[in-house]
């Protein structure tokens, strides 16, 4: 972070690019972060401009959730967010996965020369409405630029802090059988959206991300009081692949049908056409819970009743392990088969 | 989704199993030609709905499969050029050659670059006239049509930077080349459903009559393959070897023709060596004299020897249906995803990707 103090700023020039000053920690920094970023993210503790934020303890046996992530999404925009909304939501989501609720964010920024300060300047106003909507303050930040070519416009990093409110333990750890498998809405949506504005696919109807915080509807389940024993948002490799970390994590064997699946006719369109299968394709504002076969009923009807997961579902239950880390799926067919992690990324086919 | 779930029925599949039970006197064995419909037979477990002793083998149509090593090594050098750009679809890049793959190439510094169809190939050589660019053009009857066309739009705009590296395959070449196996168990084909779209069925009567079996043009989804099954199990039971049609919302009897013209504007068949199945005489594509300017072969002379195949993957007998994947001592063991001896473990379309990905639980003790 950058020290300085709030000045009257000479505007930047409209039309202008990202130099590689801005990285340099002179008068061209010092103006980023007085017109781009401090005005978007104000707070008391990012104010300062200290080289760290200074924050309240959190009272006497509070636990703290805290994690990492980086973002370098090709395109920076597509369809339903950009590089900024992915950086606020995806570390925000991953902190509610741990039970916790977020309060913090930092976010690191490698600027490629020659972006244009307008994309820089849209980035940072979808991270501002995205913090704003997760409830969690931007503390802390920092940016370098690398020549032009050595990145991809904007690299972001973050690292995210909060509160665990969970009673007992969320994790794969703590999933039993029996439990339901319950997803939290249509899968498949921002892996495709990208994907088609990477490759230049058009689709009649199209199809935007599902970018979003889960923390709203994640935490409702916890502050229900309901046994959520296990909660993961399933991003890259998609819901086939979390269910099998779960699987794995826990020791135990899970049974998902296939037709239970929310997946939109869009997604399931784009799939069919390219090759993919929608169960490992990514989402971004998705989450699986693992609930107590008791609660599993008004876990459902919880997030049923909420507009951002009005599709949620129960796809499956937690057998006896027969295989533990294995996980099956019945198909719409009607056969048995294994759903197993993917070897790389999922590569479109010939025919 | 509209058109498909139809097809996905499990309720009419089960009634579907019922029909073929009461149907059914005697053993027999199918092979179904084309990878897609191996991964729909092993995905939905079609195979398990069957009566006792009705078997499915696996065909060769995954034509990432059936491209031998010594292309797919010729493939990977001409990626490494510095003037090429190498584009292909997705499916080849994790095909192993004799030492690497397309993915290790392009992390070694070759432009290799995924496209969804050629003409996006040809597109980047309209917008990069100072490089190379090669698209390859692999597949069965079903992609030759549109790698013509790539052809004749990059002729009528005369590009100079566009060709094509061709390892294109045909269906009844091949089929002929199982059936004249002494080992050989098919007694009936469900041939390739978008193969036969593109060609029409003509090509299969003389195969069907020669050697007294039936060909059922069959769909992917899990009840098209019950009922081209259905439909050449009671052509068996009857003492019939005809070709019929259980794709009819897709395929004519004529094919299409506009594609065909394209193919045979463009290409003009060839012999052509498949990876574990040998050179079968007339049974590729090539560009025709017409086109050789868009011949990769000939733009790119190489003079490397010709590599060899691992000697320890069957691909060549799970190609042929003589040899299921589960039973190939590599399976699982030396040969994985991650480490492939051969394509059909990579492959979308291959066989032994497709027991690797959902049957893993049958492979007994190789569960995870």
């Amino acid at each position: 972070m950058m020290a300085g103090e709030l000045v009257c700023p000479v505007p930047l020039p409209p039309g202008g690019r990202v130099l590689l000053g801005h990285g340099g920690g002179g008068r061209l920094t010092r103006d980023l972060v007085e017109q781009v970023f401090l005005p978007a993210f104000r707070n008391d503790a990012l104010a300062v401009l200290h080289d760290a934020a200074v924050l309240d303890a959190l009272p006497a046996g509070a636990r703290l959730a805290f994690t990492t992530d980086a973002f370098v999404v090709r395109p920076m925009f597509f369809p339903g967010g950009d590089v900024g909304t992915l950086a606020v939501n995806g570390t925000v989501n991953d902190l509610a996965m741990a039970g916790a609720r977020p309060l913090y964010l930092s976010l690191g920024f490698i600027l490629e020369e020659g972006l244009p300060l307008d994309d820089l300047a849209r980035v940072v106003e979808s991270i501002r409405r995205s913090a704003v909507a997760a409830g969690v303050a931007v503390v802390a930040g920092d940016t370098k630029v690398v020549e032009r070519g050595r990145g991809d416009g904007i690299y972001i990093t973050s690292a995210g802090v909060g509160v665990v409110v969970a009673r007992s333990p969320v994790a794969p750890a703590a999933v039993r059988e029996g439990d339901a498998v319950i997803v939290s809405g249509p899968v498949g949506q921002h892996g495709i959206a990208v994907l088609a504005v990477r490759d230049g696919l058009a689709f009649t109807t199209p199809i935007a991300s599902d970018c979003a915080s889960v923390a709203a509807p994640a935490l409702a389940l916890l502050d229900a009081g309901l046994a959520v024993h296990c909660l993961r948002d399933p991003t890259r490799g998609g819901l086939a692949t979390v269910l099998n970390e779960i699987a794995a994590g826990a020791g135990c064997e899970i049974a998902v049908h296939e037709r239970a699946v929310p997946v939109t006719d869009e997604v399931a369109g784009a799939c069919e056409v390219l090759g993919l299968d929608p169960l490992y394709v990514a989402c971004e504002g998705r989450f699986v819970a693992f609930v107590a076969p008791g609660d599993a009923d008004r876990a459902l009807a919880l997030l049923k009743a909420r507009p951002d997961t009005a599709h949620a579902a129960r796809i499956g239950t937690v057998r006896p392990g027969r295989s533990p880390g294995l996980v099956t799926l019945t198909t719409v067919a009607g056969g048995e088969r294994v759903l197993d992690l993917l070897s790389g990324e999922q590569l479109p086919r010939i025919c | 989704m509209k058109y498909l779930d139809e097809y996905r029925d499990g309720g009419a599949a089960q009634r579907y199993a019922e029909t073929l039970r009461a149907l059914v006197t005697r053993p027999w064995t199918l092979m179904e030609v084309c990878g897609g419909q191996t991964h729909s037979i092993v995905r939905y477990g079609i195979d398990e709905m069957l009566p006792p002793g009705v078997t499915l083998v696996h065909g060769p149509g995954c034509p990432v499969c059936v491209t031998p090593v010594a292309a797919l090594d010729r493939a990977f050098r001409l990626a490494r050029r510095p003037e090429v750009i190498f584009t292909s679809f997705g499916d080849m890049l994790r095909v192993p050659g004799s030492r690497d793959d397309l993915l290790h190439v392009r992390a070694e510094g070759g432009d290799v670059r995924v496209v969804y169809s050629p003409l996006d190939a040809v597109a980047i050589a309209e917008r990069e006239p100072g490089r190379e660019v090669v698209f390859f053009a692999v597949g069965f009857e079903t992609t030759a049509p549109a790698n013509a066309m790539a052809v004749r739009l990059a002729a009528r705009k005369g590009l100079r930077n566009f060709s094509l590296l061709v390892a294109q395959v045909r269906v009844p070449p091949a089929l002929e080349a199982i059936l004249a196996e002494p080992a050989c168990r098919v007694q009936g084909f469900l041939a390739a459903g978008h193969v036969c779209a593109v060609m029409g069925t003509a090509e299969y009567e003389p195969l069907a009559r020669r050697h007294g079996v039936p060909v059922v043009v069959t769909g992917f989804e899990p009840l098209d393959l019950l009922q081209g099954t259905a439909m050449a199990l009671r052509q068996l039971e009857e003492g019939r070897c005809e070709v019929e049609i259980q794709y009819a919302r897709v395929v004519r009897p004529e094919g299409n023709a506009a594609a065909r013209r394209a193919i045979e504007e463009v290409f003009e068949v060839t012999d052509r060596g498949w990876r574990g199945l040998g050179d079968i005489p007339r049974s590729g594509l090539g560009l025709n004299a017409r086109y050789a300017a868009f011949d990769a072969e000939r733009r790119f002379p190489d003079a490397a020897p010709p590599s060899r195949e691992d000697p320890e993957c069957r691909a060549g007998l799970v190609l042929q249906g003589r040899l299921r994947p589960q039973e190939c001592p590599a399976f699982g063991a030396r040969c994985t995803p991650e480490h492939p001896l051969g394509a059909p473990m990579v492959s979308s379309e291959g066989a032994c990707a497709a027991y690797w990905l959902y049957r893993r639980r049958a492979a007994a003790g190789r569960v995870a």
